[in-house]
């Protein structure tokens, strides 16, 4: 049990996931820039708030899985920091030993299931898991993060019917961008997430997912009802993409005034205003903000510094038993 | 040992690798209070209880996803989809999860599920309760695919695929069920990857899984009416596949005929017959021949659908061919 913290070191604490996730993506879209990280990534940022205070209720035991913009949901999971930019700049020591990258970082020993390239298949991976933890006895509880976009897979409908009649420990966690892809989502989608969930009487949720503190208290009721075994629970974050579907992209199909307006809503600069306004003083943030930066900076040197995998080990990690049995 | 049905023995593989181990558990449609359409799991419900034996929607995407989730969080799981044709809607979850599950998270964890499924043709079931597809399946690197011919091996392979760190797609043929063969008591793990002579000869090679094994005996039969001595090799593992024991099967015989129930074309028997062309060139003295159905969805009708099975008198045409 962690000591009692006042509600300023409480929202501190989420101040700094948010500001790690916001400024290692910030990092990322850099070194992509460069060419020092190949392939494709999606950006979380505007969207830190929703794994970060998810995150702020779960223990080791809890697992989560996660979608192709899967940064913010992995770090917040607590992977370790330089095994991600490893991962990302595609060396040995990354998470995934440079086999994964950005759609694949994963650290299944720590309940990160992985971020998924498939959109809506991290849903029946997290059912299985929460049927795990139920089959296991214990109170553990498993996280599905998907986007608006994954309202159209069959397999969301599949999961949330099977989560509701075994009344499983899951939490679906829609961080709902209005983006799927590269079109709105209301053009894409007829019903909504609410009448989903209330299809399959599973309780659903609204929050201002750019609000940490609404999203770790809304959490917070949705998760302690998993744990008690009242069955599945959907919570709807709405919430911002900031950056276009994929690094590159030029988001050309999206109004400028639209984007000028993510700026008034950011939950980074929501959660430090509120923290300013609440007697923390600016140089304790500023400490926060350079802690955060050393970090980021030693693992991109150390990314740097490490050796790239060899094809040999890969080939030979394929399978567990090469010959079976 | 005592004779068993084919059925009876993959029910005694779920039961004891339940006994054995707590983390077992077995999920799929109708699996549960119905026994399972073919009755593979009948008893297990109540032997185990409902936490352990689960019933699910028809949800194929989701049971497979469930299998890797719950793999991934610390139980062996154990998921039926209860024709193979139903395969196509759990694919995402077997070939862009299952398989890669371990690899791309760097080859720290394992994905320790098994996946039960029927195939083939014979009960007039129709283009899409008939097929063959474990091709597919074994193309896919991460994935191991088993295909028991016998109810031994029924038996053995499922334990094997169970103790298995990987994902194992267990591929039985509906039309074994009911036939019976010697168990032991207790019943062998059989491992995977090792073929097994079904039937030694020296004359010719032939090379089959699953329920093919029986028509390829009864063409050995047929041809040692005439003087020729076919060897029968079952390889039970798809996935991988014993190379070693074909390649050291040809070197002795020097005719190679691969058979399968699935469709020829692209096949495992293709697979086979490139790697023999190559490793296996200097030992042919004749080219190597396929058996399998033809180019076309398997029909209904029993004029259509005989016709359409490979038989053992396409075996016996298939080895006089390697003999001319």
């Amino acid at each position: 049990m962690a000591p009692r913290q006042s509600s300023n070191d409480r929202l501190l604490l989420l101040y700094e996931g948010m500001l790690t996730i916001r400024r290692a993506e910030e990092r990322l879209q850099a070194l992509f820039a460069d060419g020092e990280v190949p392939g494709f990534i999606h950006l979380s940022i505007g969207q830190e708030a929703v794994p970060v205070g998810i995150s702020a209720n779960l223990g080791p035991a809890d697992t989560v899985a996660s979608n192709h913009r899967g940064h913010g949901h992995a770090l917040a999971k607590g992977i370790d920091l330089d095994g991600f930019f490893a991962e990302l700049m595609g060396r040995e020591t990354g998470l995934c030993r440079g086999r994964g990258g950005s759609m694949h970082v994963a650290d299944v020993s720590i309940g990160m299931l992985g971020a998924n390239g498939i959109v809506g298949a991290g849903l029946p991976i997290t059912l299985g898991s929460a049927l795990a933890h139920r089959t296991r006895g214990n109170d553990a509880v498993a996280v599905a993060y998907f986007g608006d976009g994954a309202l159209a897979e069959g397999v969301l409908h599949e999961c949330l019917n099977i989560a509701a009649l075994w009344r499983l420990p899951m939490l679906f966690a829609c961080e709902n961008n209005g983006w799927s892809e590269f079109s709105p989502t209301d053009r894409q989608m007829k019903a909504k997430l609410k009448d989903l969930a209330g299809a399959f009487s599973i309780p659903h949720h609204d929050v201002d997912g750019n609000d940490v503190e609404a999203v770790a208290a809304a959490a917070r009721n949705c998760i302690a009802a998993l744990r008690r075994g009242d069955g599945p629970r959907v919570l709807e974050c709405h919430t911002t993409r900031v950056r276009g579907h994929y690094e590159g992209d030029r988001q050309d199909y999206r109004a400028p005034d639209e984007l000028a307006g993510l700026a008034e809503v950011d939950p980074v600069a929501r959660c430090s205003t509120r923290l300013l306004a609440a007697g923390v003083e600016k140089a304790r943030l500023d400490a926060i903000s350079q802690a955060v930066d050393g970090r980021i900076a030693q693992a991109v040197e150390r990314a740097r510094a490490a050796p790239e995998p060899e094809f040999g080990d890969a080939l030979a990690d394929v399978y567990t038993t090469a010959a079976g049995g | 040992m005592a004779p068993t049905r084919y059925g009876k023995a993959v029910n005694q593989a779920l039961h004891d690798a339940m006994a054995a181990d707590p983390t077992v558990i077995l999920f799929g449609e109708d699996v549960g209070e119905a026994g399972g359409p073919f009755k593979a799991t009948r008893g297990l419900q109540e032997a185990f209880g409902p936490e352990r034996v689960r019933d699910t929607p028809i949800s194929e995407a989701a049971i497979a996803g469930m299998a890797v989730g719950a793999a991934l969080s610390g139980l062996k799981p154990v998921a039926e989809i209860m024709f193979m044709d139903f395969i196509t809607l759990a694919m995402d979850q077997l070939v862009n999860q299952a398989a890669k599950a371990r690899f791309m998270f760097g080859g720290r964890n394992s994905v320790p599920l098994t996946l039960r499924t029927p195939h083939g043709g014979g009960l007039n079931a129709g283009p899409q309760h008939s097929q063959c597809l474990e091709v597919w399946l074994a193309h896919i690197p991460g994935l191991k695919v088993v295909c028991p011919a016998t109810p031994a091996d029924a038996y053995g392979l499922l334990r094997a695929a169970i103790d298995d760190p990987d994902p194992v797609i267990v591929v039985e043929n509906k039309a074994l069920y009911a036939m019976k063969g010697d168990l032991d008591d207790p019943p062998a793990i059989v491992p995977i990857g090792k073929a097994r002579t079904a039937r030694p000869g020296t004359d010719v090679t032939v090379v089959c899984y699953g329920a093919a094994l029986h028509i390829a005996l009864a063409a050995a039969e047929t041809l040692a009416g005439d003087g020729v001595d076919a060897e029968v090799i079952d390889l039970r593992s798809l996935q991988p596949w014993d190379e070693a024991a074909v390649l050291a099967s040809l070197a002795r015989t020097h005719r190679l005929v691969v058979l399968h129930e699935a469709v020829e074309a692209f096949g495992i028997g293709a697979e086979i017959a490139a790697r023999m062309a190559d490793v296996g060139f200097d030992e042919l003295d004749a080219p190597i021949v396929r058996v399998g159905a033809p180019f076309m969805p398997v029909p209904y009708a029993t004029a259509l659908e005989k016709v359409y099975l490979p038989g053992a008198g396409d075996v016996v045409a298939a080895v006089r061919r390697t003999l001319a």
